[in-house]
């Protein structure tokens, strides 16, 4: 993501040019809360009911525009079925610039677990990260056990964005997605990866390779 | 976990996620158990808690060592290279999206007592004192007939047969001493001893022609060395293969114990118990840690791991490979030396972490075997050494469905651990492994 930022750096703002910057969001929570859901509503507008799990995508991106002439692009990572076991890889909360954490009105537990990410998150992720809580399955509102106040106050008192979305029916999940992007602070230089050391880039030395030939006998 | 799977990995080093990575991909039912809370396995990058757990049982790390987190040190240490086969699936699995590179910043090697920075190209190798100056032309020679070998083209061949004849011989031929076969044979090849000279030519010549490759693209680069290294530590690189497995559906439980390999009647692989619960497969695929009855010990491997407060006095930089090659400390085997620092973020400002590596030649004690690297390191702060038998497994896993990996080994880079990739693909499902490559889906 750096050289995206790096890309997007300091001299574009100087001029007033349209600065795009891409940002990493991870999603957490218990299983089953709708993580995935609300992230294939919010990028694709899509809402399948019976899908039991995200197979094949790594992650996806969407594009928002921030103001007139800004836009963030949100690389959102989903769990991909590792939190089940407590199996997360600590790559996968590094360099997040912000998280939702999700859990599920109906369910009291999921709200619990939803706070227990919320430590994970302050103990693992870059401490500066921007977190937004997430109730959702609003379209069951009838079997709610956790009320908005509940979960309101706790993001208050831990200084959380708080939104009850539906993925279902699509309440919320967009103004969550923009008011997150919205919050994450845009670097006022461009990132260097690292002092003073190289980057290397090796996907872009081998793409011409790649589209040569698309096997590889290794 | 009490499914029935077409696959159960057992432990999450670096050989058994890019099978369950590439398995998942190609469609199987993968279950992926690590009785540690980690993963890496035996090549996992520890944060400093983790470190002491290992190495000091008991005892918590200083507090002036700083932030845990801002650890991840390497058990195993090694660099890659542009031009090797582990980078080739990382692009074509398009597993590294997950994963950063740096350049390490100098390569350099013992000679008679000084360290010289090791040439990165055939041009800065036939201008280096490291080559004799009687020995430059013969050098040159040597480079470009690998430049020129056609393996299709018998004029190309000056006579020699690659396959059948042995590197002793190509060096004969083309009139090099012992120093410049040194040169060639460690700090190139990469070779760990002096065994590869009576083997045939045509694996030191691939690997001299693939570290010259690296170098070329590192040049365009502008940069010092072939080797790079992923941010954050080379427990990445499993971390990276265990989500793409994660991605296409399989399943993983960290902090599971293992308690039993459960057979049929005919000794074939049936499932995995842990506690109550037992998981069914076809086959199994493991770490020789999870089949301490089925490998044999094939040697040892020393390693040191050394917190520095300033950088490696011959090798000021952000981070360094030193080659010893055995002739120069009058050992076997070659001794390495890695070290790295902030720039790589495996630790915090103002820390190197040096790793010294070798194959264990005597039983005596092991920083005697190390002593000659020790002390080019200047001051150590601390210092967690390990002696690890390096295991093979006894059977090909095809009678019984259980396929074990081999240990790491002390060679400096990925390609061995590539070839048990390629060969444990082969033994499980009777064909070579053929990449496709994925279409990124962002």
């Amino acid at each position: 993501m750096a050289e995206h930022q790096s890309g997007a750096g300091s001299a574009a703002q100087k001029s007033g040019r349209p600065r795009k910057l891409v940002f990493k969001v991870v999603l957490l929570g218990e299983s089953a809360v709708g993580k995935s859901s609300i992230v294939t509503r919010f990028t694709r507008d899509e809402f399948n009911q019976y899908k039991e799990s995200t197979i094949g995508a790594a992650f996806l991106t969407k594009e928002i525009a921030i103001d007139a002439s800004n836009t963030v692009n949100l690389n959102i990572w989903d769990t991909a079925g590792q939190e089940r076991y407590k199996s997360l890889a600590p790559m996968y909360y590094r360099n997040a610039e912000a998280a939702v954490v999700v859990y599920d009105i109906t369910q009291a537990a999921s709200f619990e677990r939803a706070k227990s990410w919320i430590k994970e998150l302050q103990r693992q992720a870059e401490p500066n990260i921007i977190i937004a809580l997430a109730g959702n399955k609003t379209d069951l509102a009838d079997r709610r056990t956790v009320s908005k106040e509940e979960g309101a106050a706790y993001a208050a008192t831990a200084g959380l964005l708080f939104f009850e979305t539906s993925a279902q029916s699509g309440e919320n999940v967009g103004e969550l997605f923009v008011s997150l992007a919205k919050k994450i602070p845009w670097p006022a230089e461009p990132v260097a990866s690292a002092a003073g050391a190289q980057s290397v880039n090796l996907a872009a030395g081998r793409s011409g390779n790649a589209a040569a030939q698309n096997d590889c006998a290794c | 976990m009490d499914e029935e799977y077409d696959v159960i990995i057992l432990g999450t080093g670096l050989t058994e996620c890019m099978l369950s990575g590439i398995l998942a991909v190609e469609g199987k039912k993968v279950l992926h158990i690590d009785r540690n809370d980690f993963y890496g396995g035996e090549c996992a990058s520890l944060n400093l808690t983790q470190l002491y757990q290992r190495f000091r049982p008991g005892t918590t790390p200083p507090t002036e060592l700083g932030r845990d987190r801002d650890y991840n040190i390497d058990l195993i240490p090694k660099f890659l290279m542009e031009g090797e086969g582990l980078v080739k699936v990382l692009v074509y699995t398009d597993v590294i999206r997950y994963l950063e590179f740096n350049a390490i910043a100098t390569s350099m090697v013992l000679c008679q007592g000084s360290i010289y920075k090791v040439p990165s190209t055939a041009a800065e190798a036939l201008s280096s004192s490291l080559v004799g100056l009687m020995q430059k032309p013969r050098a040159r020679t040597f480079f470009n007939f690998l430049k020129n070998w056609n393996q299709d083209d018998p004029k190309t061949h000056e006579g020699l047969d690659l396959n059948r004849d042995s590197m002793a011989k190509v060096y004969a031929y083309f009139s090099l001493n012992e120093d410049t076969q040194e040169f060639i044979g460690h700090a190139m090849a990469l070779h760990l001893d002096d065994k590869y000279k009576e083997r045939p030519a045509r694996e030191t010549c691939d690997r001299v022609i693939m570290y010259a490759n690296s170098a070329a693209r590192a040049m365009e680069g502008k940069r010092d060395s072939p080797y790079i290294y992923p941010l954050y530590g080379l427990g990445d690189l499993p971390q990276a293969f265990a989500r793409l497995s994660a991605v296409y559906a399989g399943t993983f439980m960290l902090n599971t114990p293992v308690d039993e390999i459960v057979c049929a009647d005919d000794g074939s692989f049936a499932g995995v118990r842990s506690g109550d619960q037992v998981a069914r497969a076809k086959i199994v695929i493991g770490d020789p840690s999870y089949f301490q009855d089925r490998v044999r010990k094939t040697g040892r491997v020393i390693r040191a791991i050394c917190l520095l407060r300033s950088p490696i006095p011959s090798a000021k930089a952000d981070s360094a490979q030193i080659i010893l090659p055995q002739r120069q400390t009058g050992r076997e085997h070659d001794i390495y030396i890695t070290c790295l620092s902030e720039a790589q973020k495996i630790c915090p400002k103002g820390c190197w972490i040096a790793s010294v590596s070798t194959i264990a030649e005597t039983t005596g004690d092991a920083k005697n075997e190390i002593a000659a690297a020790l002390k080019l390191l200047g001051p150590i702060e601390q210092i967690f050494v390990s002696d690890s038998d390096v295991f093979e497994p006894l059977a090909d896993g095809t009678k019984n469905s259980v396929f074990v990996s081999r240990s790491y080994d002390a060679t400096s880079h990925f390609e061995t651990v590539y070839e048990d990739v390629k060969d444990l693909y082969r033994r499980i499902t009777g064909k070579d492994l053929v990449l496709q490559k994925r279409q990124p889906t962002a």
